[in-house]
């Protein structure tokens, strides 16, 4: 295993000495899966501040009841672009550019296999979320109607149909989506065919990281998922172009059956979005623990019966839309049937835990908080899926508060934990371990403040999506509580921001194996040179720098 | 289970409960049940709830103790602890625990549907169809063939003579939900189909409920009121909704005004030339509490308000300003006001 200390001599003065004209076309010319990884990182965490600030002036205009800050369309404009914005443009290109960046360096591969392709696929996902949100100038086109899109993220059917959604608003939703879902295919495609064709010499699929692993698992899902959204979409633009009557239930369409196309993208989704926090959490978990994940194998078998699982729940998100007592039972016993490999991970986690000596670290201590959170997500998800209680929280803020635990609670906190820890290799630079915390206890704070309170107005009929409430529901405080969250989440997320804005003005190094970790993204530079491995690395176990640095207790021993 | 229930219950009612004001509405919590389906749902929901937090109780207890016994420690030798691998009979033992809840649960969840989703009605039902429009709700009463809209009135039902309520629900545009958390679930109001659902209250009272699916602009004010009576007082109600419009000989002019405005194209007023379908029924627009479903309370200034700038109270509302003279429009608020 070679560990390279640098770029070669002269490359990094040359570097420094261009101009920015020079730097900005090399990335974007860039195909290096590692810079093309920051782009789809960096460009999730823009996105993220603007879904954010959405949430924000929707907090503001619920704050208190019967409050006129902001008007229906634009409150309605605003939860479609942060539902569209946070899912499509957040989380996606998130997971794919951690993906990206460290598939290959975690395999002892020197880039993805697609290099070109990969680079595609970043900017078709950048044009479809400049497109989407270009839809806020250029949708009025000219009908004189609409703005950006406000037919919620799911865009039910007839609802986004010609008669109910004029203008083109709709369009750019339709449009901007399908684009950047070309992003997540090519990305998918790409990591399938670089996890099963790239691993350096000794890395069976039984020796992959449980990141890689997930990744691909995460990979066929896309594959499998996208493209019924991107039919259904296909139909709903000959719908509204083509006079086509899929949808169009004032000329014999059927609303129903789009909810079944979204759906069946829709739900895989969930868990595309899901595994990847599970993949980060499997690999930073064992480093603070000082111990290898407990069971690698049932982790892998979790996950991959989880991927199967996801494809038949669809319609436990249409428990209210009128189906028959045997799709019912059938669909809620097959998600709760769910929760039993989601278990086996948590409960591996916590074995890898038990017996470790824990450091709190940064990155630990998102990843602590995600335990509890996500338990708690799956455990109102069992309620979700007890159709006769989903009668009542189906479409309430019940629900909000459910896949925001999701969302937030499980991925994004993830998310965090994942820069903290994989922010000294990209850039070879530490991030502030204080303001790392100020982050974590404000964001935490705000979270619990924000989404926990939003069960107690679902259970007290609280709808989503309503841009007002009357003063006399008793939702009044509920409401006021959840809204005062967002103050400390944003100023978690301003934490989050100045340490990585401190950490490139201080350049505190952080060495090529700052947390003393095992997989082989740590065994190059930091940040690796655009080679990854002057020598290709070969490993014999799981855990090859553990090998390396325990020459007389290697894990080959073991597995 | 049922004691955990109504424990929920009271906590979630107690703290929401400004009980009992004169004309304050309750707080349509789903752990407040007056009706059968409702009832049977929140007892439900309690013994998953209790299910689930006892799960979160036990989970949350082990990562507290791993997390605390198995801190690195500031005297810490440097040494890396054990590495234990894996072990198949813990893991077999946590998967098949999980499969026994799952499966208890399942069983518990069919039972539940099954007695829920019924087909049999039992004698003395009654039949209401209603129409999601973007937005307010129609209600028709075949048995008794009146219309009316936003405000729906049901009978009490009770174990002696059981009168329980089923819904035909379509649509007449979107998609809509019609919800109203104590008397029972939702049900989605989708456009070319039926849908049915069915409440039994036993407890006369006004209960309110909201549309709960996005259908629009006005989504948010598609809101729902439910007035529950005793045997007696809904037959009052329906006799009293099947006289025509009444006709006031002193307010022929008004009346007449109202008939040559664009109103009728989409206002019903049974026994005039007005018989449009498009809007809500008016033939007893003042027996209705509220106006433009739910928005504000049906009272002369408020109509007035209404009827000249219908934007105003519910922006984006479908009714369209009529352009009527500030005259005009408080000729035609008198008329309607006559509508008793």
């Amino acid at each position: 295993m070679a560990a390279i200390d640098g770029p070669a001599p002269g490359v990094a003065e040359r570097a420094r000495s261009r101009g920015w004209t020079e730097t900005l076309h090399d990335w974007v010319a860039t195909v290096d899966h590692k810079k093309l990884g920051l782009l789809y990182i960096g460009a999730g965490i823009v996105f993220f501040l603007i879904g954010g600030l959405e949430a924000a002036a929707m907090r503001w205009q619920l704050a208190f009841p019967d409050n006129d800050a902001l008007a229906p369309d634009t409150f309605n404009r605003l939860f479609t672009m942060h539902g569209t914005t946070m899912v499509f443009l957040v989380g996606m290109p998130i997971i794919t550019g951690f993906g990206n960046y460290l598939i290959p360096l975690m395999i002892g591969a020197r880039d993805m296999a697609f290099p070109r392709l990969n680079a595609w696929g970043f900017w078709m996902f950048a044009f479809g979320g400049l497109l989407l949100y270009f839809s806020y100038f250029g949708s009025t086109g000219l009908y004189g109607a609409g703005s950006a899109p406000d037919v919620g993220w799911f865009a039910y059917a007839p609802l986004a149909g010609k008669a109910f959604s004029r203008g083109n608003a709709t369009d750019y939703w339709i449009l901007g989506i399908l684009i950047s879902g070309f992003g997540s295919l090519s990305g998918a495609i790409n990591m399938i065919a670089t996890a099963f064709t790239m691993r350096c010499k000794g890395m069976t699929l039984g020796r992959m990281p449980l990141l890689v692993w997930m990744m691909v698992v995460v990979s066929f899902l896309i594959l499998i998922a996208m493209p019924p959204l991107t039919a259904a979409q296909v139909m709903l633009l000959f719908d509204r172009f083509l006079g086509a009557r899929f949808f169009d239930t004032q000329a014999g369409g059927d609303a129903v059956l789009w909810q079944h196309f979204f759906w069946f993208f829709g739900h895989p989704e969930v868990y595309i979005l899901m595994i990847p926090g599970f993949a980060y959490v499997s690999e930073i978990i064992p480093v603070f623990s000082r111990k290898v994940i407990f069971g690698y194998a049932a982790m892998v078998a979790a996950t991959v019966a989880i991927g199967f699982l996801s494809f038949g729940v669809w319609a436990h998100h249409m428990f209210a839309v009128g189906m028959g007592k045997g799709l019912n039972i059938w669909f809620g016993a097959i998600t709760m049937v769910v929760a039993v490999p989601t278990g086996i991970k948590l409960f591996n986690w916590i074995a890898t835990l038990y017996g470790g000596k824990i450091r709190f670290r940064v990155p630990m201590l998102f990843c602590s908080a995600f335990l509890m959170q996500f338990l708690l997500a799956g455990l109102t998800g069992i309620m979700l899926a007890s159709v006769p209680f989903d009668w009542q929280l189906s479409d309430s803020y019940f629900v909000v508060a459910h896949f925001h635990y999701v969302l937030i609670g499980g991925l994004l906190f993830t998310i965090f934990a994942a820069v903290y820890y994989w922010f000294p290799k990209m850039t070879g630079l530490m991030l502030s371990e204080t303001l790392g915390r100020w982050h974590f206890w404000l964001f935490l704070l705000g979270f619990h403040l924000t989404f926990t309170t939003m069960h107690v107005q679902g259970l007290l009929g609280m709808p989503r999506r309503i841009y007002t409430y009357p003063a006399d529901r008793g939702w009044e405080i509920w409401n006021l509580v959840s809204s005062l969250g967002v103050v400390f989440q944003a100023a978690g997320v301003v934490c989050f921001i100045a340490a990585i804005a401190l950490a490139f003005r201080r350049r505190v190094p952080a060495g090529d194996d700052p947390w003393d970790a095992w997989t082989l993204e740590w065994s190059t530079s930091s940040p690796p040179p655009a080679y990854n491995f002057a020598e290709r690395p070969e490993v014999r176990s799981r855990r090859p720098l553990w090998d390396q640095k325990h020459p007389d207790d290697p894990d080959w021993k073991y597995e | 289970m049922t004691r955990l229930g109504c424990a929920l219950a009271l906590l979630l009612v107690g703290i929401a409960a400004r009980a009992a004001e004169p004309g304050a509405v309750q707080t349509p919590s789903i752990f407040a049940p007056v009706s059968a389906p409702s009832e049977a749902i929140a007892d439900y929901a309690a013994l998953v709830i209790g299910i689930c937090g006892a799960i979160f109780a036990v989970v949350v207890a082990l990562i507290v103790v791993a997390m605390v016994r198995f801190r690195a420690r500031a005297d810490d030798d440097g040494r890396e602890p054990p590495q234990v691998y894996a072990s198949n009979q813990i893991e077999l033992a946590w998967t098949v625990l999980p499969i026994l809840i799952v499966f208890v649960l399942g069983l518990v969840t069919a039972r539940t549907i099954l007695a829920l989703q019924k087909d049999e009605r039992p004698e003395g039902w009654l039949e209401v169809t209603a129409i999601g429009h973007q937005w307010w709700w129609e209600f028709h009463y075949p048995e008794y063939d009146i219309t009316t809209a936003n405000e729906l009135h049901i009978p009490l039902s009770q174990a002696e003579a059981r009168r329980p309520t089923f819904l035909n629900l379509q649509s007449q545009d979107v998609i809509h939900s019609f919800w109203v958390p104590q008397l029972s679930g939702k049900t989605d109001v989708v456009p070319n189909r039926t849908n049915h659902m069915w409440m039994e209250p036993t407890q006369p009272g006004l209960y309110v409920g909201q549309c709960a699916e996005y259908c629009g602009t006005q989504h948010a004010n598609m809101l729902l009121r439910v007035v529950v009576e005793t045997r007696d007082e809904f037959e009052r109600w329906v006799e009293r909704q099947q006289r025509p419009a009444v006709a006031d000989a002193s307010l022929a002019d008004e009346r007449a005004l109202f008939e040559r405005t664009a109103c009728i194209n989409c206002h019903q007023v049974r026994g005039t030339l007005a018989d449009g379908r498009f809007g809500p029924d008016l033939t007893h627009l003042m027996s209705r509490a509220t106006l433009g479903s739910g928005v504000a309370l049906n009272n002369r200034a408020n109509l007035i308000d209404w009827i000249a700038h219908p934007d105003h109270l519910k922006p984006g509302a479908r009714m369209p300003a009529m352009q009527l003279s500030p005259a005009q429009v408080e000729r035609v608020a008198d008329y309607l006001v006559s509508l008793e």
